[in-house]
């Protein structure tokens, strides 16, 4: 069937799993009636709590599936799964940890150096080191392989010059890994001459300049290289190897189930405001969208079914991710025919809050981490049409 | 879901004898006699049946691979009724009888009744009833066998060509009876069956896709396969989305009706899947025949073998609002609090 071209396998959880998804929903319960937060959408992008993330560390809920040398848990992906989609689902503010504990986390166990690891992966773990993104720039959006930020050999190290723009979060950030030019652009080989470097966001010849976002919030970032020096021991993996690098992030980028409970709050509170006997209109929506999330969680969790598998499902992940986000803005635009709320940012009931969330970030959704138009074009090509 | 032996045995069975003349000759009226003897002999046809009863004695599971195949093959018999008729006279331990079968009633508005052994009323749009041989009937808290020949029949037809009878019983005996075990009701088969159509859905719509990307990397406007137009590859990219979706819901129902997990989260499963399957069913089929331009829209392209398929299937055994309405009912009553609890299965787990 379609599981011949993609396919999501079957998972079924046992003892432990069930045992750790229950730890995770009574500390959500917890912290929800203690104040210890206030469910939001788009939560794992725009909700920065460091006490949240070290809470979570001090679980063990981050860094969960590496070695324990490093800090980790040495769980399986599934478990990762089971807490991102509990954190993510209820509202959590999970977004100063979330790059480090998805991607920059596994890109540095995989090609960083021994010291790297040592250094910074128990940070990751206990909630305390946070990373962003540097691979956009203000002339490479969805054509990534054509950044010009440069860094040119020199004694000892690299010097870098040049701007790298969206940044989430990187002015409260440790850390950013950034794709950089290494060699000349080649035309005939347009992914060739590409390095990441992790590069310490302290270091001199570095300034980071904000960009608010349409919600308001400092958000994005410029991140400015004015000849910065970078050593030597901080290229990650091999120098020119940078694209299959990060082309391999982009799977774990798009891979979990932040790409489609992001406005699962909206829905939630929806179900609370329309009570427990609904009109046929407001059940047959609220059924509608739970059976499309119930089938997109199925295909998801395959997803990390196949990452223990050690498979790295680019297609799969790119597939759930253009119909997930898409998912996310429909579920907010039914919230809204259904049942009109003054959204607003200070609302002082729940659910006008969460919808005001929703209607400001969905936009972004279906453009962060690759737009619809490139992950379709991705899926395209592995049904031979391009 | 099981293993594979099953899926593949339907797979190659129906790849070479289920082919576009033999679905286009069904629909004139021709029997595809060849086709069903095949799929009786290798045990398909009653794989949901105990080999005591005079069945395959498959996994339900594999029944559900085999409804994928039906689907994807654009089977034009009863495969899918006799494999849930199976399943409805299994339930009430009674044997069941070579050669195809279908299941009544399956509106919600028929009655039947039974008295005195003698059957009354009506169920209206059964599905291949003609060609049947059997009726495996619930009615009167009980599993009936009834002849075909027993009931009058005013004919009808499916969107897709197929048959669609009316059945009245008046004067019939059943040839065999059982009461209905606990718990099995007109609500119970309607599951049952609305997860037999996901699962036709879901192998319809891969094929579907199949048969779209191929049509588009051979078929060639300014020079080049349409399928190099990037308008068609989204187009392309979604159809699979909806395959998938389709096909994991589909699953999901499976597994409940295998589990015999008719409380609300097999329910919901269930209801789930028949409300996302119809809805890819419409999203998909409309995605095809505009990928398939004018050709798509005539009777010799076997397109509309799965598209009107598809139309008729997320119709029967409810159609997609009276499911969500279903769904959404169960989440109310739950509660916001146990929305996510509840729509990931893992209730007070
Ligand atoms: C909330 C948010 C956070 C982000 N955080 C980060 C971050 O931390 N670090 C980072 O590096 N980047 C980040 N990004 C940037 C993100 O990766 C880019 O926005 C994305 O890759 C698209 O690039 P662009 O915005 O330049 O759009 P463009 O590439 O200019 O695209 C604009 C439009 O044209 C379409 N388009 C472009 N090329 C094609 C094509 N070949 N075929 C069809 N359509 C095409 C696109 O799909 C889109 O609709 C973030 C973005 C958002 C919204």
């Amino acid at each position: 069937m379609t599981g011949d071209r993609f396919r999501f396998p079957k998972v079924e959880f046992g003892p432990e799993e069930r045992a750790l998804r229950e730890e995770v929903r009574a500390f959500i319960r917890e912290e929800k009636a203690s104040g210890g937060f206030t469910p939001m959408a788009d939560s794992w992008g725009s909700g920065w709590s460091p006490e949240w993330s070290r809470k979570m560390g001090g679980r063990g809920w981050l860094g969960m599936m590496w070695p324990k040398q490093y800090g980790g848990g040495e769980k399986p992906a599934l478990h990762r799964y089971i807490v991102t989609e509990e954190m993510v689902s209820a509202g959590a503010p999970c977004a100063a940890h979330w790059v480090a504990d998805r991607q920059s986390g596994p890109l540095l166990l995989r090609y960083g150096t021994e010291e790297q690891r040592r250094s910074i992966l128990p940070r990751i773990a206990a909630g305390e080191c946070y990373f962003a993104i540097g691979m956009s720039e203000p002339d490479s959006g969805s054509d990534l392989a054509s950044v010009r930020t440069t860094a040119v050999k020199v004694d000892g190290g690299w010097r870098i010059n040049g701007r790298k723009i969206w940044s989430s979060g990187a002015h409260r950030s440790h850390y950013m890994i950034a794709l950089v030019r290494t060699a000349p652009r080649d035309m005939k080989a347009r992914h060739a001459g590409l390095t990441q470097f992790l590069v310490d966001l302290k270091s001199p010849g570095i300034e980071i300049r904000g960009i608010r976002n349409i919600a308001g919030e400092r958000h994005f970032n410029e991140t400015v290289f004015d000849d910065a020096f970078v050593p030597d021991d901080m290229v990650i993996g091999e120098a020119g190897d940078g694209w299959r690098q990060v082309t391999g992030e982009l799977a774990i980028e798009r891979s979990g189930p932040e790409r489609f409970l992001s406005t699962f709050p909206v829905l939630t509170e929806l179900v609370r405001e329309l009570g427990p006997e609904p009109g046929d209109r407001d059940a047959e929506t609220v059924g509608a969208l739970a059976a499309r999330t119930m089938a997109l969680r199925r295909m998801s969790l395959g997803i990390s079914r196949l990452l223990d598998e050690g498979e790295a499902p680019e297609v799969a992940a790119a597939l759930v991710k253009d119909m997930g986000t898409r998912f996310e803005g429909e579920l907010v635009r039914e919230a809204r025919n259904l049942l009109p709320a003054r959204a607003a940012s200070q609302s002082p009931d729940l659910y006008g809050k969460v919808l005001a969330d929703g209607v400001l970030h969905v936009p972004s959704s279906t453009i962060r981490g690759g737009t619809n138009e490139v992950l379709k074009g991705i899926v395209a090509r592995e049904l031979g049409l391009r | 879901m099981s293993d594979r032996i099953v899926l593949d045995t339907a797979e190659r069975i129906l790849a070479d004898l289920c082919p576009p003349d033999v679905v286009n000759d069904a629909e004139t009226g021709v029997w595809p006699t060849v086709l069903w003897e095949t799929l009786e002999e290798s045990g398909l046809t009653l794989a949901w049946v105990r080999e005591e009863l005079g069945g395959g004695g498959a996994e339900t599971g594999d029944g559900f691979d085999i409804l994928k195949a039906a689907g994807a093959w654009a089977v034009p018999a009863p495969l899918a009724e006799t494999l849930l008729a199976g399943w409805l006279l299994e339930q009430g331990g009674l044997a069941a009888p070579d050669g195809p079968m279908t299941v009544a009633p399956v509106g919600p508005a028929d009655t039947v009744e039974l008295e005195d052994g003698v059957l009354s009323g009506a169920a209206r749009q059964v599905p291949f009833a003609r060609q049947a041989g059997h009726i495996a009937l619930l009615a009167a808290g009980r599993i009936l066998l009834v002849e075909r020949e027993a009931c009058a029949l005013v004919p009808g037809i499916s969107l897709a060509g197929e048959a669609r009878d009316d059945l009245a019983f008046d004067g019939a005996r059943p040839l065999r009876s059982a009461p209905a075990p606990e718990g099995l009701d007109r609500d119970r088969l309607t599951l049952v069956g609305a997860a037999v159509r996901a699962a036709q859905m879901a192998g319809a719509l891969s094929r579907l896709l199949d048969q779209s990307v191929q049509y588009a990397q051979e078929r060639e406007q300014f020079g080049r396969p349409i399928g190099r137009f990037q308008a068609v590859q989204h187009a392309l990219a979604e159809l699979a989305g909806e395959a998938a979706a389709a096909e994991a819901a589909a699953d999901a129902a499976g597994e409940a009706v295998a589990a015999r997990d008719f409380g609300p989260h097999g329910i919901a499963a269930i209801a789930a899947a028949k409300a996302r399957a119809g809805e890819a069913a419409s999203k998909g089929a409309a995605i095809a025949h505009q990928v398939h331009g004018a050709m798509g829209f005539t009777y010799e392209h076997s397109l509309h073998h799965r598209t009107r398929r598809l139309w008729c299937w997320r119709d029967e055994f409810g159609n997609e609002r009276a499911w969500s309405v279903r769904l959404g009912r169960l989440i109310a009553a739950e509660g916001a609090d146990t929305l996510w609890p509840f729509v990931t299965g893992s209730h007070a787990a």
